[in-house]
């Protein structure tokens, strides 16, 4: 089974987000960076995989030279290879992101390695939050695609050839992908090479090993500069929501403060 | 030339979050005024168009109506037995032909965003997710605002494409009827799909989670760090149960495997809208804050009167949790149990 996992490089922001003086950007000066958290979840669930099944993950980002970090991150955690498609540092938007993507994935199934069973992603990424790459990307490949997944079994055909028959036929490769819907599942059942989409919840991301994060320094990442596209949508200008700078108002310090915590609930009708 | 809005059904009527898409897309449709050359001919704003999967019979037509909706399209096809997204994807493209569709609006939610997302590809425009407001400058762009990092962070942004393809961030827009019920036609429409545009087809599964939905729940107790570790959330779940609500926790409580996921309120975990929201031990990191922004009132119980939960807060208790809420809940049975 071999697997491509795509990630984002995002900001690691903690207890507020704090923009560029000029409004172009998150300012990182005093943050690390990770990777958005669906995505981690979605190279733990391709390991998981290939632990079972045999293969290898590849994990894939755009982004700038030092997105390679992040490479490095997913590598401890068990993936194989890394491609990185370097950009300048300037924001992608999601038809352009999509399209190099798309590239790369028809370049390695050009070369001898051949082509990809499975291509996963993380819902949306947590910072531009555009919910589309995963679904452009598999149109652009002829692939079937589901987002939003939160539990993901993978059954294997006899033989490679065998991804693509019918998939009533039972032996062919196949993925039944399961998300939330409103207090209930909705299931999917798709053949393989198909593009899914996961959330946070799927599963529960290991820590990378000592080993790992030996091999993961010195694995050798592909290198691809794919050429920028500006698109339709165009940002003007991020801010932060106006606030309503609320000063909580204390009721009290430690247990003392129960019976003003009790009149409190009892005034916003939550006790029946 | 019409604003076209998916709707999602919920138990017969219309979904929550496609009313709120609903008045969204009215107000889209409403900002489309003549253009700026000194001439006021022409109507004041577009109709406002909608599509229901399924049949006709099945269209809550008075809530389309209340929302403004002056055609409601009930797609249906033999090839269509359940919800499948890239076959939705090709109907709302075939009526946003039919329609005139100058923007096709969903309500941001698994379905909305995955369909709208599909149109896109489909039809090579970009796609604007999570939009709190759009309107229509007089050169034919739409400016918008739209939530980047779950709402924690606003982009104003212009989108040059027709049709405009926008989602909805639904805790943003609130469900409004129009100011005039709109006099509503339902037209059945019957989409040309084929074998591989239903490849990918739903079936529902029918286990139904029990208990209290944390995404409804009336009252949150929720439960961060300052918990300690998996043994400490025996008072908060009891807490819950007192005050008819569920238990929520923060992603670090997941991340550590105190908890099960599906129990996370934030960004990457559910989204809370109760009256009351007690955070306990909890610091409010902006992937959390996400989660319960819409949460009418905020208690916060934690040791430092310095952390960003304070300033999102209504009410909050300085101290340790594992000392206010056993009290909180000795209170509370003994008021239960007096006369």
């Amino acid at each position: 089974m071999e697997i491509l996992v795509c990630v984002k490089r995002v900001p690691m922001v903690g207890g507020k987000v704090v923009v560029t003086p000029d409004g172009q950007d998150v300012d990182t000066r005093m943050s690390g960076f990770t990777v958005s958290p669906h995505e981690e979840c979605a190279v733990e669930e391709a390991v998981q995989i290939t632990e079972r099944l045999g293969g290898t993950v590849t994990v894939l980002t755009l982004g700038p030279a030092e997105a390679a970090d992040q490479l490095r991150d997913m590598l401890a955690l068990g993936a194989g290879h890394g491609v990185l498609l370097e950009t300048d540092g300037r924001e992608w938007g999601p038809i352009a992101t999509a399209a190099a993507i798309t590239d790369a994935v028809r370049r390695r199934a050009a070369g001898p390695d051949g082509g990809y069973d499975l291509l996963l992603f993380g819902n949306e990424a947590a910072d531009t939050g555009d919910y589309q790459v995963p679904v452009r990307v598999a149109h652009a490949l002829g692939l079937p695609c589901v987002t939003g997944i939160k539990n993901l079994e993978i059954s294997e055909s006899p033989d490679r050839a065998g991804a693509g028959a019918n998939a009533g036929a039972g032996a062919a490769a196949g993925a039944r992908a399961r998300r939330e819907y409103r207090g209930s599942e909705e299931i999917f059942d798709l053949a393989l090479p198909a593009v899914i989409s996961v959330k946070e919840g799927i599963n529960l991301p290991r820590y990378p090993s000592l080993p790992g994060r030996l091999r993961a320094k010195r694995a050798v990442i592909e290198q691809f500069q794919p050429e920028f596209a500006g698109e339709g949508l165009r940002k003007e200008m991020l801010r932060v929501p106006p606030g309503e700078s609320k000063r909580a108002e204390i009721l009290g310090t430690g247990a003392d403060a129960v019976p003003a915590l009790v009149r409190l609930l009892d005034e916003l009708g939550v006790l029946s | 030339m019409t604003v076209l809005c998916l709707v999602e059904l919920d138990g017969g009527g219309a979904a929550d979050a496609s009313l709120r898409a609903l008045a969204f897309s009215r107000d889209l449709a409403a900002s489309t005024g003549p253009a700026s050359t000194g001439e006021t001919a022409g109507p004041a704003g577009e109709s406002l168009a909608a599509v229901v999967f399924g049949p006709a019979a099945g269209v809550p037509a008075d809530a389309l109506a209340a929302a403004g909706v002056s055609v409601a399209y009930a797609a249906e096809s033999d090839r269509l037995t359940g919800y499948a997204p890239l076959a939705w994807a090709r109907a709302i493209a075939e009526l946003a032909g039919v329609s005139s569709a100058t923007a096709v609006v969903a309500a941001a939610t698994d379905r909305g965003n995955e369909v709208l997302a599909h149109l896109a590809a489909i039809t090579g425009v970009p796609m604007a997710a999570n939009c709190a407001t759009a309107a229509r400058a007089p050169d034919g762009t739409c400016r918008l605002v739209r939530h980047r990092w779950a709402g924690s962070l606003l982009e104003d942004a212009v989108l040059d494409a027709s049709p405009a393809l926008l989602t909805v961030a639904v805790d943003a827009v609130a469900a409004t009827p129009a100011a005039v019920p709109a006099a509503i036609m339902v037209n059945a429409y019957q989409p040309a799909l084929d074998d591989a545009d239903v490849a990918v087809c739903a079936t529902e599964s029918a286990e139904r989670s029990g208990g209290v939905s944390l995404a409804t729940a009336r009252v949150v107790v929720g439960g961060g760090r300052g918990v300690g570790g998996p043994e400490g959330f025996g008072a908060l779940e009891e807490l819950a149960g007192l005050l008819g609500g569920a238990l929520g926790v923060s992603r670090v409580v997941t991340s550590q495997g105190w908890r099960p996921h599906k129990q996370q309120v934030g960004q990457t975990g559910t989204r809370i809208s109760p009256e009351l929201y007690m955070a306990c031990g909890i610091s409010g990191a902006i992937q959390h804050m996400a989660g319960c922004l819409s949460a009418k009132h905020i208690v916060a119980v934690n040791t430092d009167p310095d952390a960003p939960i304070i300033a999102h807060a209504d009410y909050a208790v300085i101290g340790d949790l594992n000392q206010v809420i056993p009290a909180l809940v000795t209170a509370l049975r003994a008021r239960a149990g007096s006369p």
